[in-house]
């Protein structure tokens, strides 16, 4: 049913090109276009956070965004967070910090974390609350995510948590 | 991190844990597929030619339905199929009739009348999402308003509307006999007229959504050997499996279910509703089919944990002994039954609290409303009970001028006590709890209270007894709606007496549970108990009023017999129902409808 308009994008890094509906959402056009699952629909009305990516760097909800928007714009999901065998410092404060427990929030999580580490890379407790406050997670209680960003910070600064 | 203080000087000697699990960051299973993105929930299975599946929606409480025109809609572009309730083979069902508890009484997809606002009148199956929504639009349905009831107890009203009509009450009806669930110990009038103050107030807790971050869904399609995949985010798989089964007609081994990965549940993914209704739509069209919820129909439709009212009356001496407690519940279940009557046995289990009160009695109604259906939610059934028992606690407590943290420890259940369902505590630490968190908090207690133990005291004199009991047979099926009951609190004036120390008695005047959920040995090719000769099978088997009462000596922690069969006579339930109750006239011309009697059937298994 992708009839339609012309449309490429580097996705991690990859050049993409998929053919999109006037109209379709970015959301839709990575998950069944060009076949990133890692961004989640949680509800489709940009109020979960859930299909947090990042459009040249900065953290957008991919329901929200037009997908012609992102003609020859960078994206990056979770999908290619870890380089190799080697988890992101992020990815292995989560694991170790019991920071997801369903894991549906967790890829636009640290989506939205890793924008703001990108950009702060020694983040104060209130910053990190104020970066993942558009992501909902409805298992955890929040805290052992903020304490998990805080941690994959110090050691990305080479200090011990 | 917080850091986590063990108490294993407190019943060291009752268990022989190390706790080492406890208080240190544990690395899940599942967790690298979490971090990576690459866990599958069922939406992250791709299919070609993948359907999307959308409903039609009533927007109306309670309105008959005249017609349903879907002809517009049906030639709107990529559209592949109208579906409606004539397209169900079995539309009829209540979750429970899998443990054989409750009547069928609600439909995949409504046909004479909508219960509920959002409930289900079709579906439009198309190949995008979007074509589904605007075919949905198209969709002419033609209501007749009835008049709605979303109170508990405007419901219980003679005149309310009836609701659903397999439970014309607008209640369920408890042991095919009353209308409420009844809980009888002691004599709560006498205990308040020996009581030095009465203390009453009525508690409210709202209905609540669970609001998963993934909503329900499922996708369901053909495979190559005559079999439906599906895969869904269920909470109970195989309750999903058997619900479909039951209501497509179709041999449950032809569906093949995959699921156990689900992005959030809390309860509001065990109502089975997208999977056979995604499977109903991959059977129709051959085709992959997605039918998942948006977020709105996750709120308003999906079932949220039962709003509950309840109303506690305390008898309470000076010294802060409380000596009699009654409660009225009024769990409302929204426009059909699911879990909530089975909530209701739950929380008159957990009746009075963790408390030893001598004399409790408790009428819950369990009650149909135009309310959305509830389902289970993180301890529903108890948690709206405590929370009125707690605040109700702290209301004695200023009441008789006392600590709090007091009044519980003097009031606690202690090993040994006789509870108000007749089984006897054990491990109970309500006690020391309350020791502990007052030395948290810099609470004082009493010298008394420091002192008291969990471990002493307990099943001393009355606390250990079951005491005379007085019953009552008011709020009979139908008594209540035809005018003659309108009180809902328990009866003033008993009718009835068990003696003191009958135990089986008291429990065939006050079952527990439906004899249906029995397990049925026999069936499943076991017969440990009755070869055995367990003790209790035999009273059990006896008319209720002639069992043997329990011997004194019966040891406090016994355990039940692993495998009881079932009664040899059938219960009172099984007789023809006592002229006056309710039958129904078969309201629904499709599916089945044997009040208390629904079975499994799929085919191959049940009696």
């Amino acid at each position: 049913m992708m009839a339609g308009i012309p449309l490429t994008f580097l996705l991690n890094g990859a050049e993409i090109g998929v053919f999109v509906d006037p109209g379709a959402n970015l959301l839709d056009v990575l998950r069944r276009g060009a076949g990133d699952l890692t961004p989640k629909q949680g509800c489709a009305q940009g109020g979960c956070g859930s299909c947090t990516v990042l459009i040249d760097g900065a953290p957008h909800l991919a329901c929200l965004t037009l997908a012609q928007n992102v003609a020859g714009r960078r994206i990056d999901t979770t999908a290619a967070l870890a380089t190799g065998p080697d988890l992101h410092p992020l990815q292995q404060a989560f694991m170790e910090g019991f920071a997801a427990q369903c894991g549906f929030c967790t890829a636009g999580m640290l989506m939205a974390a890793k924008a703001l580490l990108d950009r702060v890379p020694d983040p104060s407790r209130d910053e990190v609350i104020e970066a993942i406050s558009g992501n909902l997670c409805r298992c955890t209680g929040y805290e052992p995510i903020v304490d998990a960003i805080l941690t994959a910070s110090a050691r990305m600064q080479g200090r011990s948590a | 991190m917080t850091s986590v203080e063990f108490r294993k000087d407190i019943f060291a000697d009752e268990r022989d844990d190390t706790l080492k699990e406890i208080g240190k960051p544990t690395i899940r299973q599942d967790i690298l597929g979490h971090v990576t993105g690459r866990t599958r929930y069922f939406d992250d299975h791709l299919f070609d030619g993948l359907l999307h599946m959308r409903a039609v929606r009533s927007p109306h409480h309670h309105a008959r339905i005249r017609r349903i025109d879907t002809d517009a809609a049906g030639r709107m572009p990529g559209v592949r199929r109208v579906v409606t309730a004539r397209d169900v083979p079995v539309n009829l069902n209540t979750l429970l009739s899998l443990i054989n508890f409750g009547r069928d009484d609600e439909p995949l997809c409504a046909h004479d009348k909508v219960r509920y606002l959002g409930e289900t009148v079709a579906w439009i199956i198309a190949d995008t999402e979007r074509q589904a929504r605007d075919a949905v639009a198209a969709v002419r349905v033609e209501y007749e308003l009835l008049p709605h009831v979303l109170d508990v107890e405007e419901a219980l009203k003679p005149g309310a509307p009836v609701v659903n009509e397999v439970y014309p009450n607008n209640t369920f009806d408890y042991h095919d006999k009353y209308d409420h669930q009844k809980l009888r110990f002691g004599d709560v009038n006498a205990g308040f007229a020996r009581a030095d103050h009465i203390v009453e107030a009525e508690y409210q807790m709202s209905p609540i959504e669970q609001a998963p971050i993934e909503t329900c869904g499922a996708i369901a399609a053909p495979e190559q050997n005559g079999r439906f995949v599906c895969h869904t985010n269920t909470q109970a798989l195989f309750f999903s499996l058997g619900t479909t089964a039951k209501l497509l007609n179709i041999a449950s081994s032809r569906l093949h279910f995959i699921g156990g990965t689900a992005g959030g549940g809390f309860g509001g993914k065990v109502d089975s509703i997208v999977e056979p209704t995604a499977v109903l739509g991959a059977m129709l069209t051959g085709k992959p089919v997605k039918f998942a919820w948006d977020r709105y129909e996750e709120m308003q439709v999906g079932a949220p944990r039962g709003g509950e009212r309840w109303r506690i009356k305390d008898g309470v001496m000076r010294d802060g002994r409380i000596v009699a407690r009654q409660f009225t519940g009024f769990f409302d279940s929204g426009a059909y039954m699911r879990l909530s009557p089975y909530a209701i046995i739950k929380g008159t289990g957990h009746l009075p609290g963790p408390y030893s009160i001598p004399n409790v009695s408790s009428n819950v109604y369990c009650v149909v409303t135009n309310r959305t259906p509830a389902t289970a939610m993180r301890g529903f059934g108890i948690t709206a009970v405590d929370f009125s028992i707690e605040c109700h606690m702290d209301r004695v407590a200023e009441v008789v001028g006392m600590n709090p943290i007091d009044l519980r420890i003097l009031n606690a259940y202690r090993d040994g006590d006789m509870k108000a369902h007749r089984r006897r505590a054990k491990n109970t630490a309500l006690i020391e709890c309350c020791q502990v968190a007052a030395g948290k908090a810099d609470w004082a207690i009493s010298p008394d209270s420091a002192a008291a133990s969990s471990l002493r005291g307990g099943g001393v004199g009355e606390r250990g007894e079951i005491p005379e009991t007085v019953t009552d047979d008011e709020g009979r099926v139908g008594e209540r709606r035809a005018g003659r009951t309108a009180d809902t609190a328990p009866a003033t004036r008993g009718t009835g007496r068990i003696a003191a120390g009958q135990a089986s008695a008291a429990v065939g005047a006050v079952p527990v549970q439906n004899p249906d959920m029995e397990i049925e040995v026999e069936r499943i090719g076991h017969r440990i108990a009755a070869a055995q000769g367990a003790p209790a099978a035999a009273p059990r088997a006896t008319a209720p009023g002639t069992a043997t009462p329990p011997r004194a000596d019966t040891p406090a922690y016994a355990p039940p017999p692993a495998y009881a069969p079932p009664p040899a006579a059938p219960p009172a339930s099984a007789a023809p129902p006592p002229p006056g109750s309710y039958q129904p006239d078969q309201p629904f011309s499709r599916g089945v409808n044997r009040p208390g009697t629904s079975r499994f059937l799929s085919g191959t298994r049940r009696r």
